[in-house]
């Protein structure tokens, strides 16, 4: 149970670069090792729900969440029409063609096709933006969009209509592996950020990410089994909140949940943390809109 | 197991801010060979109040990590900590304090939270700043249901 949170550090720190940009080739040498063939599948397209982690990363296995739900819950999840959170990729696709602003553009005008022009878009978000000098989530991308190219009101963080969009855009990606370019700017520089908020106790309950997702994933917690908190499900159709949700709302949630002020959607905090719990799925296959507990 | 403990009360807690300190900040204690020999209220605790503090979500959620079976008819025991039970027959009384009161002077690097603690934390939520999870009687409370946990 001993928490050593140098010694992990260190470990890690010095693999990352090497470890950028193995998605692909990694997922499928490692899934034959992993000797499964009977792959969950949507629309007849394979989902990787496990690799094998490769050397110097802090998990044995790389697992989705989707393994540690219920028979019920992934049964919603493997069938379109049962998954609830084809409502919000539904309004997604309105809004994708419809014009809004003073451009009097829509994504449209510009992206042509989302089905092609969106395709693996959300499998490298996080993604380096020079301009911007800075990471940016699939909903920074958006809105910057919305603003600088369409001259119409930027979206709430957690708005239907922007979980409508993310939701929409990600699912182009489903099925590709999670693979995050961290040699892009300065990429290293907020994973190590993301890192060092992973390993951090916080809140009254004292606890960090890594003691839930790390050390204990497998386990119950009361009544919820824990998984590795991964990203590639996001946006998330969750049952309890009977609604879709951002990895930032997870993550707040996290530490709502040990008592510690939690930091705002779209800060940096949460970015950092973006980029690097996105690094630690990496070769899972993105699974957007995911269906959790 | 048991690491090496310093015979120390932590002072800093009394410094808390001026006026009317929170209830539920933490007082000192002093802990004596691996355990606190005396009751954080100078009374015995209440068995029944303490089990409803195990249980409450709000307070020891002790079920979220523990299984116990003296509780079963109560679901979803968690399996993060060991099984509590016959706890008593493997700690003395003080020792079983010290592990609520801070759980991380017992156990290094523990994911156990300590109960009894109000400052010193990262971030804490405002509502919760400056208070420990368990209040002193709640402590005592806990503590004296969970003396009754023996299987010898
Ligand atoms: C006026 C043209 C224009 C409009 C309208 C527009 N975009 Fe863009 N969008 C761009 C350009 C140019 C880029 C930058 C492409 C690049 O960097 O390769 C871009 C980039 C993006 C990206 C990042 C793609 C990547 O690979 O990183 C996303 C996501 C995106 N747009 C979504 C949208 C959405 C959603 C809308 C509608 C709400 C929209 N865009 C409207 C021109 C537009
Ligand atoms: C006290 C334990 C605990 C801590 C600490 C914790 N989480 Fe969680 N987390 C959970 C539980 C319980 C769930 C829901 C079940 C599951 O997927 O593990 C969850 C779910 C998640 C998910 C969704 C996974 C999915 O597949 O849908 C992510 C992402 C996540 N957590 C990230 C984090 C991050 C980042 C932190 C640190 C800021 C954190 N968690 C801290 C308990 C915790
Ligand atoms: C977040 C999880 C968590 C919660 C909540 C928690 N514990 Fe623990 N507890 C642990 C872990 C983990 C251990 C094992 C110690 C270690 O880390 O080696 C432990 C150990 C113990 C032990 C020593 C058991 C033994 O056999 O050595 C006792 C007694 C105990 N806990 C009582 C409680 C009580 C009473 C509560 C509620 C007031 C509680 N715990 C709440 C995680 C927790």
């Amino acid at each position: 149970m001993a928490f050593t949170t140098t010694v992990k550090r260190s470990v890690v720190g010095g693999v990352a670069l090497a470890l950028a940009g193995l998605g692909i080739s990694a997922s499928l040498a490692q899934d034959e090792e992993s000797g499964r063939t009977n792959l969950p599948s949507i629309e007849g397209e394979k989902l990787l729900t496990r690799l094998k982690s490769p050397q110097g990363h802090p998990l044995k296995w790389v697992v989705s969440g989707f393994e540690f739900r219920t028979r019920d819950t992934q049964a919603l999840q493997l069938d379109d029409f049962s998954n609830p959170a084809f409502l919000w990729v539904e309004r997604g696709e309105e809004a994708w063609s419809t014009a809004e602003g003073e451009a009097g553009k829509s994504c449209e005008s510009c992206h042509g096709d989302v089905e092609d022009s969106m395709k693996g878009v959300r499998a490298k978000m996080p993604k380096w933006s020079t301009d911007k000098n800075r990471p940016m989530p699939l909903e920074d991308k958006i809105n910057q969009c919305r603003k600088e190219r369409m001259g119409a009101e930027p979206w709430k963080w957690e708005s239907d209509q922007m979980l409508g969009m993310t939701a929409l855009i990600g699912l182009q990606s489903r099925g590709m592996p999670v693979n995050v370019n961290l040699e892009a700017g300065d990429m290293m520089a907020w994973w190590e950020r993301g890192q060092k908020l992973y390993y951090t106790r916080m809140g009254q309950l004292d606890l960090a990410c890594a003691n839930c997702h790390e050390d204990n994933n497998g386990k119950y917690i009361r009544a919820d089994l824990l998984s590795q908190g991964q990203t590639n499900g996001f946006p998330t159709y969750r049952l309890k909140w009977q609604k879709l949700g951002s990895l930032h709302r997870r993550f707040k949630g996290c530490m709502d949940q040990v008592r510690a002020k939690a930091y705002k959607r779209g800060s940096d905090e949460f970015v950092a943390l973006e980029v690097y719990t996105a690094w630690r799925g990496s070769g899972l296959s993105v699974e957007t809109p995911a269906v959790r507990q | 197991m048991w690491k090496l403990l310093r015979c120390l009360a932590p002072a800093a807690l009394l410094a808390l801010g001026a006026g009317a300190a929170s209830a539920d900040s933490s007082k000192s204690y002093e802990i004596v060979d691996g355990g606190i020999p005396a009751s954080l209220t100078g009374k015995p605790g209440d068995p029944a109040a303490g089990e409803e503090a195990m249980l409450n979500r709000k307070l020891g959620n002790c079920l979220a990590c523990h299984a116990v079976t003296k509780l079963k008819n109560h679901p979803f025991h968690g399996e993060i900590g060991p099984a509590l039970d016959g706890v008593a027959d493997r700690y003395s009384e003080a020792q079983l304090r010290l592990i609520l009161v801070n759980a991380k002077q017992v156990f290094d690097g523990t994911m156990m939270p300590a109960f009894y603690k109000s400052e010193g934390f990262t971030r804490v939520m405002d509502s919760f700043a400056g208070k420990s999870i368990l209040t002193a009687k709640q402590v005592e409370d806990v503590l004296s249901y969970l003396s009754t946990f023996k299987e010898h």
